[in-house]
């Protein structure tokens, strides 16, 4: 009680060492809390993490063009399924722990199981990227800075129209730009 | 000095024979479509060839299964899905501005008219392809029809 006194005394003497000591270990802290976060956060987006329960996708992702490309550029899991906004992927996260549910349930981890359960699993991106207009994609491709001169004819045409009126969003034509896709009879523009 | 002489001669004998063993592949310079590589060595392979992301192909001949004149990196066809189709059925094809596939696609092999697409016609790759930009390696000299030459 008395070195609290003590302190708290010092503190309100109009020391300018003693306000700077308080004021770093504020920052450091804060520091120290906002990098573990981070980190956390970091290691979770690794293709490795995903690897674990979904390697079947991470071996057939090598084929697409996010994964090799003559521009070198890629985007990994985290691009595609975890929102960038911070607060966002806060939430992503604490969704993707019924995941780990899921995991322990065991619902895809056989071949077998997965592509009984993959149209499932599909859908439900495709609602959300559905429902974000396809927020993720946009996050690298924007609509703005497309030049359809240097598109392909049959890209221009309808990116310049389906798309530019809001029409369409990129996963409405881009089904399966990253996977293999599962049974497409009865989807939307589909067989 | 008898001795040395039959050395030398022992030597000459199976160098010789060693230098035909070497030889055995050899194309005697002739030159084939894999150049004038010797068959025992192995050449560096040609670069890949391009597919053009967009081109405008002819047909040669009549009922000939058109060639693909586009791109189609990574295009599933699979007992799952058909991307093609999803440009070209009928159901799809005006919407995304495609060639509609032919009416000849609905008929199955005892000539019925199907309601929908005949499973044989289902694997679009069998018969339609895309055209690299590679050179003819053997001469041709194959001319069109007469009803698809253009003037
Ligand atoms: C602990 C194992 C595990 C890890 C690690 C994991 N997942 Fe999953 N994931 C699952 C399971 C199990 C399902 C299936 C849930 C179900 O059956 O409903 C799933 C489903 C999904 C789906 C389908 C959509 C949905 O809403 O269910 C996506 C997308 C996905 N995971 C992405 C990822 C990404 C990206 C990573 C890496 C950042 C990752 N997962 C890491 C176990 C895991
Ligand atoms: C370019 C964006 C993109 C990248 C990169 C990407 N995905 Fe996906 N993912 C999608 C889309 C879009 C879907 C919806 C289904 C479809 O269209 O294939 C999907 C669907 C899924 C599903 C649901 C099951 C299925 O196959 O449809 C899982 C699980 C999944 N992704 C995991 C991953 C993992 C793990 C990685 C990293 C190896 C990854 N994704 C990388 C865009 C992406
Ligand atoms: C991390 C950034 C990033 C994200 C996220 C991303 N892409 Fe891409 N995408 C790229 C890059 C880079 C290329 C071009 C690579 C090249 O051609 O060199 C590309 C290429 C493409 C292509 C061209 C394919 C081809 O064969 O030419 C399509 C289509 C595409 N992306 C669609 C999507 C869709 C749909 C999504 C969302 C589900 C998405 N991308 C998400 C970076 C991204
Ligand atoms: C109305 C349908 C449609 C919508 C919506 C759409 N695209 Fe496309 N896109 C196409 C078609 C068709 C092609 C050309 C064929 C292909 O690559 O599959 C294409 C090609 C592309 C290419 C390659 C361009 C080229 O010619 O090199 C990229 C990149 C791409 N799309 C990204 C996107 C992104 C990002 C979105 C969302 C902002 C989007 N597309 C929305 C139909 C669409």
């Amino acid at each position: 009680m008395k070195l609290i006194k003590a302190f708290w005394t010092k503190l309100k003497s109009p020391s300018k060492a003693a306000l700077g000591i308080v004021l770093f270990m504020g920052f450091a802290g804060g520091l120290m809390f906002w990098g573990a976060f981070n980190m956390g956060m970091e290691a979770t987006n690794t293709e490795e993490f995903c690897s674990g329960c979904h390697a079947p996708i991470v071996a057939e992702i090598q084929e697409t063009i996010h994964y090799s490309n003559r521009s070198g550029v890629r985007a990994i899991c985290s691009d595609c399924h975890v929102p960038h906004e911070w607060t966002d992927k806060i939430v992503r996260k604490v969704q993707a722990s019924k995941e780990l549910v899921f995991h322990f349930m065991g619902t895809i981890d056989t071949p077998e199981k997965f592509q009984e359960r993959r149209a499932h699993l599909a859908e439900r991106e495709w609602a959300r990227l559905k429902a974000n207009d396809s927020l993720e994609c946009r996050n690298c491709h924007q609509f703005e800075y497309m030049d359809f001169s240097e598109q392909g004819s049959r890209s221009a045409k309808l990116h310049s129209t389906a798309l530019a009126n809001g029409e369409k969003t990129c996963v409405d034509c881009h089904k399966g730009i990253a996977h293999k896709l599962p049974d497409m009879h009865g989807v939307e523009g589909w067989q | 000095m008898k001795k040395p002489s039959l050395f030398i001669l022992a030597a000459v004998l199976s160098t010789a024979a060693w230098a035909q063993q070497e030889n055995l592949g050899d194309t005697g310079g002739l030159a084939s479509l894999r150049g004038v590589t010797p068959l025992q060595d192995t050449r560096p392979a040609d670069d890949l060839k391009k597919f053009p992301r967009e081109q405008a192909l002819e047909s040669d001949y009549v009922y000939q299964p058109p060639l693909i004149p586009h791109n189609i990196r990574n295009y599933e066809v699979s007992l799952n899905a058909n991307k093609c189709l999803s440009c070209h059925s009928w159901k799809n094809a005006k919407e995304m501005g495609a060639t509609k596939i032919s009416v000849t696609h609905y008929v199955n092999r005892e000539d019925a008219v199907l309601a929908d697409m005949s499973p044989r016609r289902y694997f679009c790759l069998q018969c339609h392809v895309p055209q690299a930009n590679a050179k003819p390696l053997v001469k041709n000299d194959f001319q069109r029809v007469d009803s698809l030459r253009q003037q």
